[in-house]
């Protein structure tokens, strides 16, 4: 389990895009909380710059103690302990599915990963999968892959980009299921992003509107 | 099939074009790399530098190395007082010419590859703790292993076919710098050698026909690999 759960993030940045300028300001507490708006207002962007791979014009991202960008400091993603679930899921199509779990795992400080491959394997019910090449999945087995592939990181907290939106109905029940277990059991800070009403409702702690 | 001597023409052609293009590999995959990714000062310069051979004629390339590498040329007096070392009629020059020539094609190939990989790979890399270079390790550099090695076999094809600039650079020298081209020009100009031009040319034929579709089917395979874990 993540050493601490009770993890506050403030996210205060400003970032010029071509003619648009992505601006987002607030705090959240422990537990999911879900960025919610229309497609087009940055929410991609805003993980992006969480995650280190954007850099904002202006602003700070503190998540706990630590600033992860602002007063000086700009951490590079490496650093960042930021655990990132991708829309697409993105696992590498050149190494089987355990060495997609295995990446950040065996990159990660002993001290900081909180989980290993077998009960990451467990929780998630990929076991069967390890020797698989990553285009022989379906959907949600590849979004479960991608899914322990960021927990095995050891990260303080996940990032989640509708990690639902290429599934059908019915996956899409299964890998809600899974963010709840993660949110309730491991108790890992989530920020998530979604422009689905019923998603948010089901899943968030808290609602973070976005509007253009 | 063929002569003990043309076995060896053979041999020298291979050693030649090997070198050439296993030499020229690190050059040739970081100029690639940094025309595919980035934009500095000087990058048109050095696009048009590096396709200059490609389209220059060859016998001009061999005149400028020749300038360049000869005993009063500046990169050959630096060899000949440094190291005491000349390619100045060497199969190590014609090495050099032929690496030269084949530069275009093995950039080409591989600046395909490198722009064919999805960079959001190594972002992914990225934010599970992989150094920028440690990425390029594991992520980048895998994926356009296919284009490298294509590029690999077109230079390769490239160099066993070089002739105007090795004939001008090294001369035509037998068992040094005469390699396919060079001792099919040489066999056509003695009468009865007929059958030797043959035997060469034919040679010569299927090495760069296996070879192409050797590449072909490297670059095919990446695409259909792409394909298949969609945009």
């Amino acid at each position: 389990m993540p050493k601490d759960s009770g993890m506050a993030i403030d996210i205060d940045v400003e970032k010029r895009r071509g003619e648009r300028i992505i601006a987002a300001r607030f705090t959240a507490g422990p537990g999911l909380t879900a960025l919610f708006g229309p497609s087009g207002v940055g929410k991609t962007s805003l993980l992006a710059m969480v995650a280190g791979l954007l850099r904002p014009d202006r602003g700070h991202i503190r998540i706990g103690t630590r600033t992860l960008f602002g007063d000086d400091v700009d951490l590079p993603p490496e650093a960042r302990r930021i655990g990132y679930v991708f829309q697409d899921g993105r696992l590498f199509p050149h190494r089987r599915v355990r060495a997609n779990l295995l990446y950040g795992h065996q990159l990660a400080a002993p001290g900081d990963r909180w989980m290993g491959l077998d009960e990451a394997a467990a929780f998630l019910g990929i076991g069967h999968l390890l020797d698989r090449w990553p285009r022989s999945l379906s959907g949600g087995e590849a979004q479960r892959v991608a899914i322990g592939r960021a927990l095995l990181a050891g990260p303080e907290i996940l990032l989640m980009d509708e990690p639902l939106s290429s599934l059908d109905a019915a996956r899409r029940g299964d890998i809600m299921a899974v963010i709840e277990r993660i949110r309730d059991e491991l108790k890992l800070p989530i920020l998530y992003v979604s422009h689905d009403r019923a998603e948010v409702d089901r899943l968030a702690t808290e609602v973070i509107a976005l509007d253009g | 099939m063929l002569s003990p001597e043309e076995w060896s023409i053979v041999a020298l052609s291979l050693k030649v074009g090997g070198v050439a293009v296993l030499a020229t590999l690190p050059l040739a995959f970081a100029l690639a790399w940094a025309l595919a990714r980035y934009r500095f000062p000087g990058r048109v310069l050095l696009d048009g530098l590096v396709h200059l051979p490609l389209v220059l004629p060859p016998v001009v390339t061999g005149w400028l190395l020749l300038l360049a590498f000869g005993p009063l040329g500046p990169i050959g007096r630096w060899l000949e007082s440094w190291f005491g070392v000349s390619v100045m009629f060497r199969w190590t020059g014609a090495a050099l010419a032929a690496a030269i020539m084949a530069l275009p094609l093995m950039v080409r190939a591989m600046r395909l590859s490198i722009e064919a990989i999805d960079r959001r790979f190594e972002g992914a890399a990225r934010t599970l703790g992989a150094s920028r270079w440690h990425a390029f390790w594991t992520i980048s550099l895998p994926l356009a292993f296919p284009g490298v090695l294509a590029a690999l076999v077109l230079g390769f094809a490239r160099s066993i076919g070089e002739f105007g600039a090795t004939i001008t650079f090294v001369s035509n020298i037998p068992g040094e710098t005469r390699t396919l081209p060079l001792a099919i020009y040489s066999a056509l100009q003695i009468p009865g050698a007929e059958a030797m031009v043959t035997r060469l040319a034919l040679f010569s034929v299927a090495l760069s026909l296996g070879a192409l579709i050797l590449s072909e089917w490297l670059v095919r395979r990446t695409h259909a690999e792409r394909q298949r874990h969609g945009d």
